[in-house]
């Protein structure tokens, strides 16, 4: 594709000697680095309560950003104008962060290597929008129609596509055409006594619609969340105090995204106030986890093409056989400290200022049965489903909710147990893995991590793990 | 009001008559734009600096019971149009909602007392001095002790944001606010080089609508110096069941998860332990909570809501008796009320439900008397995770604290669950602070609750 083809110079008449001018002026006071981040955004959801079609919303919203490395300081500025005064304007904004006589004096862009991990044909966004609410109406019929007890059945539809323009002064333009659609839905159920219960579930990925037709299809989406809600009808205060926890896979490797993967991202370990800082080579976890972030898997929520840096996103070991081996980078960090780049430089928008961010997250499957893990624990909890999490990354400590678990008894699952909170330090829990599953499983795509007040989707997975010991929050 | 805002008026009224021109029988329109700023300094260095701005308008399209809605960040006529046609198109395919719709026409409205919310001389301080704001509170944090090895550093944010409404039935208005604030993270250690020891990370902060009313800086670093420092050598205990202090900060949060449970929406949808509770007494005497958008300077103030409603002050909880729901206009019309004016929204989708200043009032007892009457408890200064569920009322969350013994904060405890219910800490809230202050939109004074389960070994 020529560049005059591509989204930003074909719909806005951008050109490439634009770019180098913009650069150029971003650094014109003496800056290292400066990059320019495009975004043009169109997003549409759906939400469907009481099965009315309460909200259709349709939008877009577009702008560029400016960086400025200097050092270690960053400039920053950005216009939702494409217009070259305004673009011109934000440069001089951002160049402002270093003080001095320019350095670089001529860029020359070339355009960066193309993949396409997620060849969506038809965007969600390009299909008719009447098709998008039939989906969210086929959840809302299969959750109510999944038992009598359920009473609120809720459905949001979202989509969007973002198309990206990073080019940078050290001369390399990369595009990319982001697709992403999710659905959740959402139930409450009542019995004949006790307070109601809620169970959501939902996924989706960079795909076109039919994703919901052929691989996860509303009616499964409704049926989990409703079924969660029922279970948690007859769920019992969930025990105090340490217990042995077992993970179900999946979802609950959101423990890695905690645990491990915050405390690994480059700008806290460059500033030694990550529980990670200065422990490269040493052990973490036990030998059984080996965890990985993984950009490239086709078609997944927290998959890239290229990072919003427009590096390339990659495979990369975090931890091997429970020996720590790496970090996240952002392109700030990989400068200052001389690593090489991992491709996690992500930002919420072109507002934004990118930061090591997770792709997908997760431990690779190990040798146990599943069914055997479960026999082998004595009394304990097992935690299929979780809500959301949390870490402290300078102590380590990190909390995430179970929103289904059940009691081991004799290494049988018995009662299922009322929400409660597991508690660990991120370098000590895992340490305390004895058993690790065959069966990897990611999540279904419903992820969004935020960091300092930014969001973005990720992934997570797991196989069926077995926690020696961890402390769960209840109140029995 | 000045010419930027006439502006926007101007372009709000447009698309509303355009919508209407398109066959739309009600429309309401919000503009939003913003300018930020930060400067964040690291161990005595300028790290980042971030100034720019941006803006947006959404609209909201009702043909009869038939909602619509639609965003654009392209202000012009082009980006307007095209967004009237998308709410226009969207409005066909909705269901009927036979509550959909604005508010009454003798329901909108605007305070008309300056609320204060604006300070031209916070929007115009120059950068040289934001930055030495953020650089002083840092330098007082590490300067403060000698274990005060590190730090995430010292910021100095500020933003100024306009807001424009018009819709339909005659109601337009604007109003400007700013904001600014200086926070402070430092991080303590007691390694002293070695594997051995352990590492805290704290933060405070001061934000204030105009930067002269901002807390000093040095203050600001030497507090969060302290509450960094204090959580040194922070252990686990044994699980029981005690008594627990919440600190400001932390009582605060409370009052949050108490919002999403008397927020209309989860009322009308029976997702709340407080659904068809009104009237009854669900919480002590001593517990009085109240919802104010007009007072002046604070930051959840505003002369109107997001659908045009004036603000107003509402007492949700009057001595433990549960006396109103928050609700803009869908969800009273659903419940067969009327709106408390607390309608909000971004610019895109619909009319969500905000607070305004949502704050509990004090007792009498100083936080330091209330902490004498403790023989054994906990002392909570930080809580982490999302285990709160205000549908069941059901609470479970990470904690962070000092352990009471004898009256006197003893020992740092991390790595513990503080676990009950809602309902049954509201009922069971021992103790009330006299030491309320406005630090956000959400205040609360020390509480002190008198029994919840503390997990840990």
């Amino acid at each position: 594709m020529a560049f005059s083809d591509t989204f930003f110079a074909f719909k806005f008449g951008i050109t490439k000697r634009d770019l180098e001018r913009y650069l150029s002026e971003a650094l014109s006071r003496g800056g290292d680095y400066a990059d320019l981040y495009f975004e043009y955004l169109a997003t549409s959801s759906i939400s469907i309560d009481e099965s009315i079609v309460k909200s259709a919303t349709q939008g877009v919203s577009l702008g560029v950003g400016v960086r400025v490395l200097s050092g270690e300081r960053t400039g920053y500025a950005y216009s939702d104008d494409l217009s070259p005064e305004k673009i011109m304007h934000a440069a001089h904004v951002a160049a402002l962060i270093a003080s001095g006589p320019a350095k670089v004096d001529k860029i020359n862009l070339d355009e960066g290597k193309r993949r396409n991990l997620y060849p969506v044909l038809t965007a969600p966004s390009d299909t008719a929008f009447r098709e998008r609410v039939k989906l969210a109406e086929r959840a809302d019929i299969a959750g109510r129609a999944y038992d009598p007890r359920v009473f609120q059945v809720q459905v949001s539809y979202a989509d969007n596509l973002r198309q990206v323009m990073v080019a940078t002064s050290d001369g390399v333009i990369n595009f990319d055409r982001q697709p992403l659609a999710r659905m959740g839905v959402f139930v409450l159920a009542k019995g004949s006594e006790g307070s109601p219960q809620q169970g959501h579930a939902g996924g989706g990925g960079r795909h076109e619609l039919e994703f919901f037709e052929n691989e996860l299809t509303p009616e499964h989406f409704a049926r989990e969340a409703a079924r969660q809600a029922i279970v948690q009808l007859d769920a019992v205060e969930a025990p105090a105090g340490e217990q042995i926890v077992v993970l179900g896979p999946g979802w609950p490797g959101i423990l890695l995204h905690e645990a491990v993967g915050h405390g690994l991202e480059a700008d806290f370990n460059r500033k030694g106030v990550s529980a990670f800082s200065g422990r490269i080579g040493q052990q973490v976890a036990s030998p059984l986890c080996t965890v990985v972030d993984d950009g490239t898997i086709a078609g997944r929520r927290g998959s890239l093409n290229v990072d919003d840096e427009g590096n390339p996103t990659e495979r990369n070991v975090l931890i091997e056989n429970g020996i720590l081996r790496g970090y996240l980078q952002d392109k700030l960090s990989s400068r200052i400290t001389k690593a090489a780049a991992t491709g996690n430089g992500r930002r919420e928008s072109y507002e934004h200022i990118p930061m090591p961010r997770m792709t997908n997250t997760f431990m690779l499957a190990g040798e146990s049965d599943p069914a055997e893990i479960i026999r082998s624990v004595p009394r304990g909890l097992y935690c299929a489903n979780f809500g959301g999490g949390q870490v402290d990354i300078t102590s380590g400590n990190f909390v995430f909710s179970a929103s289904e678990s059940y009691l081991i008894e004799d290494g049988k699952l018995t009662r299922p147990v009322r929400n409660a909170t597991l508690i660990g330090n991120g370098p000590e829990a895992m340490k305390y893995v004895s058993m690790v599953g065959h069966d990897l499983k990611l999540d279904e795509g419903v992820g969004v991590c935020g960091k300092e007040g930014q969001s973005v989707p990720v992934g997570v997975g797991i196989p069926t793990v077995r926690i020696d010991r961890m402390t769960v929050g209840g109140t029995a | 009001m000045d010419t930027a805002d006439d502006f926007l008026l101007e372009v709000a009224q447009k698309a509303v008559r355009q919508a209407i021109a398109k066959g739309a029988t009600d429309v309401e329109c919000t503009i939003a734009e913003g300018e930020e700023f930060s400067a964040a300094v690291r161990m005595g260095e300028l790290e980042t600096l971030k100034d720019a701005g941006s803006r947006g308008a959404g609209l909201r399209v009702l043909i009869g019971r038939k909602m619509g809605s639609s965003y654009t960040s392209d202000l012009t006529p082009e980006g307007i149009s095209q967004m009237v046609e998308s709410a226009v198109y969207l409005a066909g395919l909705t269901t009927e909602d036979p509550h959909a719709g604005l508010p009454d026409a003798e329901d909108l409205g605007k305070l008309s007392a300056d609320l204060e919310l604006f300070s031209n001389e916070t929007a115009n301080l120059p950068t040289e001095e934001r930055i030495s704001l953020a650089k002083r509170a840092e330098a007082a944090a590490l300067a403060f002790d000698p274990r005060i090895t590190n730090s995430e550093g010292g910021s100095f944010d500020c933003s100024v944001s306009g807001r424009v409404f018009a819709n339909s039935r005659g109601f337009a208005g604007a109003y400007r606010a700013s904001y600014c604030s200086i926070t402070a993270v430092p991080v303590a250690s007691d390694k002293n080089g070695s594997d051995q020891g352990s590492m805290e990370r704290d933060y405070w902060f001061t934000m204030a609508r105009d930067y002269r009313g901002l807390e000093d800086p040095e203050s600001v670093g030497r507090i969060a110096a302290q509450r960094a420092l204090r959580r040194l050598g922070a252990t686990k205990v044994d699980t029981q069941n005690v008594p627990v202090i919440f600190e400001p900060r932390i009582a605060r949060s409370l009052l949050g998860n108490l919002f999403e449970a008397v927020e209309g929406r989860s009322i009308y949808r029976n997702a709340s332990f407080l659904a068809g509770k009104l009237g009854e007494k669900i919480a002590g005497d001593n517990f009085t909570l109240i919802d104010d958008g007009t007072i002046p300077r604070l930051f959840g103030s505003s002369p109107f809501d997001d659908e045009g409603v004036p603000t107003r002050r509402t007492v949700v909880i009057d001595r433990g008796v549960l006396k109103s729901y928050l609700l803009n206009v869908y969800t009273a019309r659903k419940l067969g009320m009327k709106t408390t004016g607390n309608a909000s929204r971004g610019i895109t989708g619909n009319a969500g439900i905000g607070h305004g200043n949502f704050f509990m009032q004090p007792g009498e007892k100083s936080p330091e008397d209330i902490l004498r009457g403790v023989k054994n408890g906990f002392y909570v200064t930080e809580l982490i995770g999302s285990g709160v569920n205000t549908v069941t009322g059901d609470y479970s969350r990470g904690a962070v604290g000092m352990w009471i013994k004898d009256g006197e904060l003893a020992f740092p405890v991390s790595e513990v669950t503080i676990a009950s219910t809602l309902p049954r800490m509201i009922n069971g809230i021992a103790e009330v602070g006299s030491d309320l202050e406005f630090r956000g939109s959400v205040s609360a004074p020390t509480l002190m609750i008198g029994e919840m389960t503390v997990a840990g070994r």
